[in-house]
């Protein structure tokens, strides 16, 4: 069984938004609302700056306080590791967006279910990358197996240091961060 | 009609298992239907038209309907993907403001009333006006103003026609000076896509390009795999721009100053003999002129000049001469700035030949030396008069100055102007000065805007001809010239929505009508795409499913010893020293001078791209004004608090001439110097038919009353006004 999870490397992200585009035209994600975002973050003054540029989405929990706080049983954790949801189980409860220490579920008004990034389940079932991955203009996102030694997630995991975001929720994200040049000790 | 998930069913049940039929079935089912195995998609490969880049697109067609588009694997512009605007291209084929029908101006000219009409009825009311003109005036008397694709119809149209006047802004408003200075340095420009060896550069230096936020596809993807390898990357940006956020060094430099620098790094790369010398022996001329001329810009002086220390001039020289000829220096895309800007370029290119970086690794790579043959065309008709377009510029392209027609078209000299057609292009929002461009219009018999949504020049039109957009058309196969030598089919998608047509078929009918069917002699485009196939050796059909081929071996990217380098100058040889410059009583070498700089309350307009809109074409695109719908002016921290206003409150601009702006977002932010504001271009339509784009954000183009034309070849610099931030509702 694959244990599928995403690597964003921030130093090839140019904030271009190509992977926001993607994900909404692969999914029909409703105006006004975002399966995933790039965060523009600058900290100094001028002229000694510092710049983040982050993509952010659903980090696809090994602990997922969706999960255990939704009261109908719509999301889960499927085998290969992807926070899923079954949209016929949905109220619409809000339980899982308010839960979310990500930020990264919404309420999809028009069909009346909880929504969020699902890795594009519908493609990889098709042999396909993600939506995002497959037109990341920087080659910042990196999708694939962990289990697999070979795979692109797990080599970059391999060759460079990498974050999770929040860490301290204990959430165990399957969302890893490259910020910086050079290999783990 | 309304349509529910149960009448649906019920639809669907009744048709059993095909859905063909359902035209109308909404576009929220198609996905669910899919997913259901109820409908399989179709992929179609074709290429973008959101901006110029042209990459090879696939778009997934479900019931008739485009619901997504992917890069196209095969084409080298695309490599499998497509920006941010081109996965929203569906958005401009949807969009409910497009253009539907031919329109008929009833109002005054900038009233914006129209009334519908038949295609017959507009286009013989094109060619009766035409006929007018040509017996009137003469057929000179008709300007095309064009850009992209639909170029490939109208200028034909306007050659046969008799006119040579011709004008695109992609040379007086944007490329024109970096390529005239590319071409007078080493006998030929850098092309489009511009041949820089990003890949394999160590050092990349940028001035003002902002690469990832002008988003040109496979450029920017070399730029992430450069920047992942660690080239180090020099910007050189008033701004701190997401480019300059990836940073080895940040030059936060005055504007107008840019030239002082590349002077002085040229004399310390000179002074301490970091040029590749073998090279220089080999390749070009002049080189101790150059030398005398830079003897005085030293780095003290250009720290002076540019705001920056002589320390970060010196040792970025130092870093640009240790890697070379491994160095790229971008000369950049949008260089009408200053007035001054063929120099500028030849600057750049001075700085490359002395590196030794023009046909090496991580440089300048070369262009395919393939070329395909022409196919065999009715020969145009000599004009009588000698073109207009060019203006009394030596150097001007044969793009044509477009200003220079507008100068024409309002005094009449050297002869009238009285009909424009404007195809591709938005001339309101492209050409400074907007007051001059009005005045034009009102001096002409007859304005055609061929287009597909309403844009602002549009709604100044005598007739309005409603194009389809790029995914309902055939256009001409797309020949493209980077490392290798690649064709690219546009073809439909999904047949043409309203009354829309494509544009060979609009010129087609215009040419019929003014007896030019001679110079159209195809039934349709297909048939002239296959008769190129042919000529080319190229399978049609195979095209059709692939979208785009790549000739084999049709690659010589760098100087060997086999292959050396040709130039194309007077002499054969780079020219550091130009003599056809000093022949025509321009600079041999360029010189700094100093430009204008912001009075006191004032700060330098200067502005730039967002990587979700392409100039001001895409405002209006649902899925794309959704991520960023109205443009932000961007103002430093501290002068902001001084003026008290605060981050995203609407504020307005007044520039030099009184001219002011629609209200606009402030961005107060840490990123930008205290002596200019910036904003993305584009915004602020004055189109009441854009539901979405009217009125939103301020027009930067309506703030450039003043621009600095460059002597050497007549490209019009737009960074030289001035504005004053005001608090909405403040009146001064």
């Amino acid at each position: 069984m694959p244990k599928y999870a995403m690597v964003v490397d921030q130093r090839r992200c140019v904030a271009c938004m190509a992977c926001v585009v993607a994900c909404k035209k692969e999914n029909e994600v409703p105006p006004g609302q975002f399966r995933t975002r790039v965060v523009e973050q600058v900290e100094g003054e001028f002229p000694k700056l510092r710049m983040e540029l982050r993509s952010e989405l659903c980090n696809h929990c090994d602990n997922p306080p969706c999960v255990y706080n939704c009261p109908t049983g719509a999301s889960y954790k499927s085998p290969d590791g992807m926070v899923l949801l079954k949209k016929n189980r949905c109220v619409g409860c809000k339980a899982c967006v308010a839960s979310c220490p990500y930020d990264a579920r919404y309420i999809n008004e028009e069909k009346g279910f909880a929504d969020k990034c699902t890795f594009c389940s519908q493609r990889i079932a098709e042999g396909k990358q993600p939506a995002c991955v497959s037109t990341c203009i920087g080659k910042s996102r990196i999708f694939g197996d962990l289990e697999d030694p070979a795979s692109a997630v797990s080599a970059a995991l391999r060759d460079n240091h990498h974050d999770v975001l929040l860490a301290s929720a204990g959430t165990n994200p399957r969302v890893f961060y490259i910020k910086k040049f050079g290999k783990p000790e | 009609m309304k349509f529910s998930r149960r009448t649906f069913l019920k639809a669907s049940g009744a048709a059993g298992c095909s859905l063909a039929a359902y035209a109308a079935l909404p576009e929220k089912f198609l996905l669910w239907a899919e997913e259901q195995g109820m409908l399989k998609a179709s992929y179609v490969p074709t290429f973008c038209e959101i901006c110029f880049w042209k990459c090879g697109a696939v778009a997934k067609v479900l019931n008739g309907r485009v619901v997504k588009l992917e890069g196209n694997p095969a084409h080298p512009g695309a490599r499998g993907k497509l920006c941010a605007r081109g996965n929203a291209g569906a958005g401009l084929l949807y969009d409910p403001n497009r253009l539907k029908t031919p329109l008929i101006r009833t109002g005054a000219r900038g009233e914006q009333k129209y009334r519908k009409a038949t295609w017959d009825e507009a286009l013989d009311l094109i060619a009766s006006k035409m006929k007018h003109i040509k017996s009137e005036f003469g057929p000179e008397s008709v300007a095309l103003f064009t850009h992209g694709t639909p170029t490939d119809h109208f200028l034909p149209l306007l050659s046969a026609y008799g006119s040579p006047n011709v004008g695109m802004p992609s040379f007086a408003q944007c490329r024109g000076p970096r390529d005239v200075g590319l071409e007078l340095t080493f006998g030929e420009g850098i092309g489009s896509p511009e041949r820089v060896d990003l890949t394999r550069s160590k050092v990349l230096v940028l001035f003002g390009s902002h690469l990832g936020e002008n988003m040109h596809n496979s450029q920017v993807q070399d730029f992430a795999d450069a920047l992942a390898m660690g080239t180090k990357l020099i910007v050189v940006d008033p701004r701190f721009s997401i480019a300059a956020g990836k940073a080895h060094s940040w030059l936060p430099i005055r504007p107008a100053t840019d030239l002082a620098l590349m002077l002085a790094w040229i004399h310390v790369i000179i002074k301490e003999q970091l040029y590749d010398k073998a090279y220089l022996d080999a390749y070009a001329n002049g080189f101790t002129e150059l030398a005398a001329a830079v003897a005085d810009c030293t780095p003290e002086w250009a720290a002076h000049e540019t705001d920056l220390s002589a320390e970060s001039i010196v040792e970025t020289a130092r870093l640009l001469g240790h890697n070379a000829p491994n160095v790229c220096l971008h000369p950049g895309r949008h260089a009408t700035w200053y007035g001054d800007d063929v120099q500028r370029s030849r600057a750049i290119g001075i700085l490359a030949a002395l590196l030794g970086s023009w046909g090496r690794e991580g440089g300048y790579f070369l262009a395919t030396r393939t070329s395909l043959p022409k196919p065999e065309s009715k020969p145009f008709p000599e004009p009588a008069k000698a073109p207009l377009n060019l203006g009394n510029f030596p150097f001007a392209g044969a793009e044509g100055v477009t200003q220079e027609i507008r100068r024409a078209t309002i005094s009449g000299t050297p002869y009238p102007i009285k009909g424009w057609i404007v195809t591709g292009t938005n001339l309101m929002k492209a050409m400074p000065n907007q007051k001059e461009t009005i005045e034009a219009i009102n001096k002409l018999d007859l304005l055609v805007v061929v287009d597909v949504m309403p844009t602002d020049t549009a709604m100044m039109a005598d007739v309005i001809l409603p194009e389809c957009s790029y995914l309902e058309r055939h256009d001409a196969l797309a020949v493209g010239k980077g490392r290798s030598l690649s064709i690219s089919l546009r073809q439909p998608v999904v047949q043409p929505l309203y009354d829309s047509k494509p544009g060979w078929w609009i010129a087609k009918q215009i040419a019929n009508r003014l007896d030019l069917a001679d110079y159209f002699p195809w039934q349709n485009l297909e048939e002239k795409i296959q008769a190129q196939c042919a000529l080319w050796g190229v399978n049609y059909q195979e095209l059709k499913k692939v979208g785009t081929i790549t000739i084999p071996n049709s690659a010589n990217p760098y100087i060997t010893a086999e292959a050396p380098a040709e130039f194309k100058t007077g002499s054969g040889k780079i020219e550091l020293y130009s003599k056809e410059l000093k022949e025509k009583g321009f600079d041999p070498v360029p010189r700094y001078t100093r430009h204008p700089v912001p009075r006191q309350g004032e700060f330098r307009l200067v502005y730039g791209r967002s990587p979700v809109h392409t100039f001001s074409r895409t405002a209006n695109n649902p899925e794309l004004h959704e991520l960023y719908p109205e443009n932000e002016v961007w103002i430093n921290s501290g002068k902001a608090k001084d003026l008290g206003v605060i981050n995203g409150e609407y504020v307005v601009l007044v520039n030099q001439d009184g001219v002011r702006s629609n209200r606009i977002k402030a961005k107060v932010t840490q990123r930008i110097r205290t002596d200019c504001v910036y904003v993305v271009h584009g915004f602020g339509a004055a189109s009441k038919s854009l539901s979405r784009a009217f009125a939103k954000g301020a027009d930067d183009q309506g703030m450039i009353t003043r621009y600095a034309v460059d002597p050497i070849c007549g490209s019009t610099g737009m960074h030289v006004n001035f504005v004053r931030v005001e608090k909405e509702g403040v009146h001064a």
